[in-house]
């Protein structure tokens, strides 16, 4: 049976990939924000998953005004790196998993989570950035991967507790495919930043690192930080934490923090990471 | 913990966002007051449109159902502005990233500061949250 192996949490920050693509990632200013994901690059090398499902939002690129899907599944064969305004990302296309996508689609639909299915996207820094960090710069990305895009720019966005059951229906659903697949599970976006108005630029490390915390050691209290605790302690963008949530939801009740990284500042917002495994 | 536990009323929970200082929630209201603005602004993702406008911004404008302040808005680049009429950062991006400014500058123009300041408090690790968390409560 197919089988839910690690959870990684990351934000997604733009200007990190912009500092990869660049070759800047030496600079002082990069060195600290890249230097914390050594190990998991190293790791997920020994690690060998076969798929991918990313956690990540269309930050108005996929997605305009006309459609804003709450919960959306990428089940095509591959998805190309958006142009976003200023060219598409110099990495490779993204390959799906269309079979265990469409899986996860008709299970947690039956499981009452009403996805949308998406079988043509182009993806954005969400999901390219996240891949970048993890693998460097290959040809091709040595994994599938299905793009799990989650509505977190128009609010109401889904609530804590609603993406960590979505986790774990996406968990069963996994659980439930024939055929033997090593699936992770990552979670995108945050930390703490706000990219708008006079409070721009908001930090929060404390809130942050108890966030980081909590993911192995409180799990439960997690699902219940109302959205307005988002915006007021990590600023307006920081709401993309709930999207850790599915990731979190998905590894079951307990699980061993295998590695961790925050850094402050990556352009306008905090960089987090954590590299988590089920404990059965 | 239930559905029931964590349902939230929807007015309160829309009421709490006006609370929070200088920041402007992207509620479904705003959504629709912003609509044009933000179709405008997404236009620019496609390279024939960003050549379009970079060629004659006004007549661009004229394409969309926009008003005259909508348009002075946006030919201002006054984000703040954009943001209270029902711009969306991630929509504004795409103006941004077309006129080639860093991001991070764009950003520190809504506060007030200058770049520099604006970078070198982010370098320092950033803005606290003390004081900027609630008007009503000063905290």
């Amino acid at each position: 049976m197919a089988r839910i192996t690690a959870g990684v949490g990351t934000s997604h920050v733009p200007a990190i990939g912009a500092a990869i693509d660049l070759g800047k990632t030496q600079e002082p200013y990069w060195q600290p924000v890249l230097a914390g994901y050594d190990w998991s690059r190293n790791w997920i090398r020994d690690e060998k998953p076969d798929v991918v499902i990313l956690v990540f939002n269309d930050h108005a690129t996929a997605f305009d005004m006309k459609i804003i899907p709450t919960f959306a599944i990428g089940c095509a064969e591959s998805f190309k790196p958006a142009d976003e305004g200023w060219g598409p990302r110099p990495v490779p296309t993204v390959q799906g998993h269309p079979d265990l996508a469409w899986h996860i689609a008709q299970s947690c639909i039956l499981d009452e989570f009403d996805m949308t299915i998406i079988n043509e996207m182009d993806v954005d820094h969400g999901l390219t950035v996240p891949l970048s960090l993890l693998f460097g710069q290959p040809d091709a990305w040595p994994v599938k991967v299905i793009p799990l895009a989650v509505n977190v720019v128009t609010y109401p966005p889904p609530s804590g507790n609603r993406c960590w059951m979505l986790g774990e229906a996406i968990r069963r659903a996994v659980e439930s495919f024939p055929g033997d697949l090593k699936v992770q599970i990552w979670g995108t976006g945050g930390m703490s930043h706000q990219l708008q108005g006079p409070r721009a630029g908001l930090i929060n490390a404390a809130w942050d690192n108890r966030f980081l915390d909590m993911m192995s050691q409180d799990s439960q209290r997690l699902r219940a930080i109302p959205h307005i605790e988002y915006l007021r302690e990590t600023g307006t963008e920081g709401i993309e934490m709930v999207m850790w949530l599915i990731m979190r939801g998905a590894l079951g009740p307990d699980v061993r923090q295998l590695h961790r990284h925050y850094h402050v500042p990556a352009s306008n917002t905090a960089v987090g990471h954590l590299v988590l495994e089920p404990v059965r | 913990m239930t559905a029931d536990e964590s349902r939230e009323d929807i007015h309160a929970y829309l009421a709490a966002f006006d609370d929070i200082p200088g920041t402007t929630v992207f509620t479904v209201a705003r959504a629709r007051q912003g609509y044009w603005i933000n179709q405008f602004a997404m236009s620019l993702i496609k390279p024939e449109n960003r050549a379009r406008w970079k060629a004659d911004e006004a007549a661009y404008l004229d394409e969309w159902p926009l008003t005259a302040d909508h348009k002075a808005a946006i030919q201002a680049r006054d984000y703040n502005r954009l943001i209270n009429m029902g711009g969306n950062i991630y929509f504004l991006a795409k103006i941004i990233s077309t006129d080639g400014q860093n991001f991070l500058h764009a950003v520190s123009t809504m506060t007030g500061m200058s770049v520099e300041t604006y970078q070198t408090m982010m370098l320092a690790g950033g803005r606290s949250p003390d004081g900027v968390r609630s008007i009503k409560e000063g905290t």
